[in-house]
């Protein structure tokens, strides 16, 4: 049976049909929707793990246990896997074990544009590159193949373009495995220098046994049309050439991108007459044609920034440009915002009085960077607030107090915690938020450890992060309401003042998570507004000063928006705004 | 032959559904189909676009300038934002709903007036309704998504059961009502 399937969806049921036991994962765009479809299957134990590391340890614990198991994340997750993938990569597995990893080229929802190639490469694992939905779920049953054949951990590299793209898939069946039997290897399993130098040994020729599969395997394709012009292509950039050229010109698509062949490649170049590389991101086929002195166009045409299409492709190589229509006027951007509703804005309205330098993290919170509020001063990656602004003021002094460090709850897990512990055992005096919402919010809703549920909804020990601090050395913890803004300033203002570490979380729910109860939509009082636009400091979508009946500028609230916070009432020195 | 219909609006506004949608009503019909969605951040308020494409064979999962046969938007100022992708001869479907973006309600930009008008005198075509009013009246303002999946279908010539049957299996039991009867209504508006 063939179903549209999201690409990330089709690597979820590849998982299943191939038999594996474990996935554990920290959510990440665009990877996040394969483990969510994961949770749907009960023969697959699946859970959230605290971080990307975890995770991956999890996942490698459980190939050693002698199933096959899963972990997925985004490409700057695999930063935080790093660690444990250099070293899996010397071990290897018992049970199958793939890693999903999802680049995000355009970064649609990412700091940075990093190549996840140059992990596999560096880790010296295989690494396979799925073009659609159906690939998604072949090269997934593929990658558990290799796996075990190779005695490898595999990638399989995803990006925004086919995690998050339908397309159809033919559905099989799931092959229930026994588990592997473990015996005891310490020369395997234990990487200390005596094991790991042997082990090193075996990971060179493993990689040299895979280049060579890599010349004959069913996933490096030619397609030969005309021969005036080949493309060498890999994922998505593949379906671009195909659709930009059609059958004018002939295609090399290489299904896997570590190790990647060189016979195939020599061939191909010899069957056509000017030939290009096509890959989003960095030269990395580009450069391994050059080094086997294939002469190819490559990054001199096509860009090393942002996601490629037909249309970027075609116009590379030909000049070719459709003709469109243009609307005759300036277009206002449309930036995300902070919903309406959303705690955080409270939070960072309130602060604004003080103008702290705030130290700033990966979430929806990020987006307090942006007009009118625009309370964030840095951000680095996943738990650098806390870190980062321990450096800020190791390096200022304590003239610097007036600063915060801003996290939300699932991030302060996945490794604020760490960066704390460290303002506490170094004696510095930095104010830590954590922004509970309660969820994983940004990456569209999921369970983390601080909230008290599993992946599957389930209830489970929740982190009391107060008393987490406390173990640690913190002696000032307080507890605000977002919505209070009155008190969110007295405090924050009392804890930045204090010259020790201090954590405050400011505690409400994420506006959209189901169940929540809103208050009705405030209203404007037409007699006491007089168009002065203070609540637009809010930077709340619902909220906008347009002439009224009268003609006069007033402020009007989107009834369908609002949901009732009532931030804006302490922006509004009229009492304009009621409930 | 490869159709290209571009699905536009605010993040929040349901666009993914309609997408969704779409995609099955063509898998039914045995055509190849591509579908491409953002998640992520910009579903915060931001500009989204989603891309659905039908045909024999499809390639490509995104859509580009001057490619698009139908742009269907559930915001006005939208649909100027992705006019450029609409091929000379394709067609706007609008909701006239108008959402003030962060830069506008800041008093940085201007929303531009006349908007629908300024695209007509380019010599594309429009259909547009009140898609908001026309949910809350069919009982959810949620359902804008379905208003306008209505006012498209009829310029899709697919029979209108499919449609029906497509959404009854893909939106929750209690919603149903709702959702047939906002599809319904937008199926009638385009009929205007």
């Amino acid at each position: 049976m063939k179903k549209l399937l999201l690409g990330n969806e089709a690597v979820a049921r590849g998982i299943y049909e191939a038999g594996v036991k474990v996935v554990s994962s920290y959510p990440g765009t665009p990877s996040t929707e394969i483990t969510e479809f994961v949770a749907k299957y009960d023969e697959i134990y699946s859970e959230w793990a605290p971080n990307e590391k975890v995770a991956f340890e999890v996942a490698s614990g459980a190939s050693i246990g002698g199933g096959r198991s899963f972990c997925a994340m985004k490409h700057v997750g695999l930063n935080v896997a790093a660690d444990p993938l250099y070293t899996m990569s010397y071990i290897g597995v018992n049970g199958g074990f793939v890693c999903a990893v999802a680049d995000d080229p355009g970064m649609h929802s990412s700091q940075n544009e990093q190549d996840s190639r140059r992990h596999a490469i560096g880790a010296k694992v295989p690494m396979l590159e799925p073009s659609d939905s159906a690939e998604c779920r072949d090269f997934t049953l593929l990658a558990y193949e290799l796996s075990e054949k190779y005695d490898t951990p595999v990638l399989l590299r995803l990006s925004t373009r086919i995690s998050h793209s339908r397309s159809l898939v033919e559905l099989g069946e799931r092959k229930e495995l026994e588990l592997k039997e473990y015996k005891k290897d310490a020369a395997k399993n234990v990487m200390m220098p005596a094991m790991a130098r042997p082990r090193h040994a075996f990971v060179e020729q493993r990689m040299a046994d895979m280049a060579k599969w890599a010349e004959s395997c069913e996933i490096n394709k030619t397609e030969y049309f005309s021969k005036k012009r080949g493309f060498i292509c890999a994922g998505t950039t593949y379906n671009y050439a195909r659709e930009a050229f059609g059958e004018d010109a002939s295609y090399l698509k290489l299904g896997m991108v570590n190790p990647l062949p060189v016979e195939i490649i020599k061939d191909f170049a010899k069957n056509v007459d000017t030939l290009y590389v096509v890959e989003e991101l960095d030269d990395v086929i580009e450069t391994h044609c050059l080094k086997n002195g294939v002469k190819v166009i490559g990054k001199e045409i096509f860009s090393l920034l942002g996601e490629f299409s037909q249309a970027t492709v075609k116009k590379a190589v030909d000049g070719f440009e459709a003709e469109c229509i243009t609307f005759p006027e300036d277009i206002p951007a449309r930036p995300p915002v902070l919903c309406a509703g959303c705690p955080h804005r409270g939070f960072y309205y309130a602060i604004n009085k003080y103008k702290p330098y705030v130290s700033g993290d990966i979430g929806c919170y990020t987006l307090g960077a942006a007009a009118p509020l625009s309370s964030v001063d840095a951000c680095i990656c996943m738990g650098a607030s806390v870190s980062a602004l321990h450096g800020y003021n190791k390096v200022r002094g304590e003239e610097s107090k007036k600063s915060l460090a801003v996290i939300g709850d699932s991030t302060f897990i996945h490794s604020g915690i760490t960066g704390l512990i460290d303002i506490v055992y170094n004696k510095g005096f930095s104010t830590v938020v954590v922004l509970d919402n309660s969820i994983t919010g940004m990456t569209g809703h999921q369970n983390n450890p601080a909230n008290g549920f599993t992946i599957k909804g389930d209830p489970t020990s929740a982190v009391n992060i107060e008393e987490l601090a406390r173990s640690i050395g913190i002696k000032r913890i307080s507890v605000v309401d977002p919505f209070d803004v009155e008190e969110v300033r007295r405090v924050v203002d009392e804890e930045m003042n204090a010259l020790e570490p201090s954590l405050i979380i400011s505690r409400r729910p994420c506006a959209l998570l189901k169940g929540i109860k809103h208050a009705p939509a405030l209203k404007i009082n037409e007699d006491k507004c007089i168009g002065c636009k203070a609540c637009l400091n809010c930077g709340c979508p619902a909220i906008s000063v347009r002439a009224t009946a009268d003609g006069k500028k007033r402020a009007i609230i989107d009834k369908n928006q609002c949901l009732g916070c009532g931030v804006c009432t302490y922006a509004c020195k009229f009492g304009a705004i009621e409930k | 032959m490869v159709k290209n219909i571009l699905i536009v609006g605010v993040g929040g506004q349901g666009t993914l559904l309609a997408s969704k949608i779409m995609g099955a009503v063509f898998t039914g019909l045995d055509y190849d189909v591509k579908v491409s969605e953002v998640h992520g951040m910009s579903q915060r308020g931001g500009s989204v676009v989603t891309y659905v494409r039908y045909g024999e064979k499809v390639f490509s999962p995104v859509i580009e300038k001057g490619e698009a046969d139908i742009l269907i938007s559930f915001e006005q100022l939208e649909a100027a934002r992705w006019v450029s992708y609409l091929k000379p001869d394709g067609i706007i479907i609008t909701n006239t709903q108008k959402i003030d973006p962060m830069p506008v309600i800041m008093g940085k930009a201007e929303y531009p007036e006349n908007i629908l008008e300024k695209i007509e005198n380019t010599g594309i075509k429009i259909i547009s309704a009140e898609a908001l009013e026309i949910a809350e009246a069919a009982g959810s303002a949620k359902a804008v998504n379905m208003v306008l999946l209505g006012m498209a279908a009829k310029f899709l010539h697919i029979d209108k059961e499919v449609w029906l049957k497509t959404i009854c299996d893909t939106v929750p039991e209690k919603t149903k009502e709702t959702n047939i009867k906002a599809f319904s209504d937008g199926y009638e508006k385009a009929g205007c």
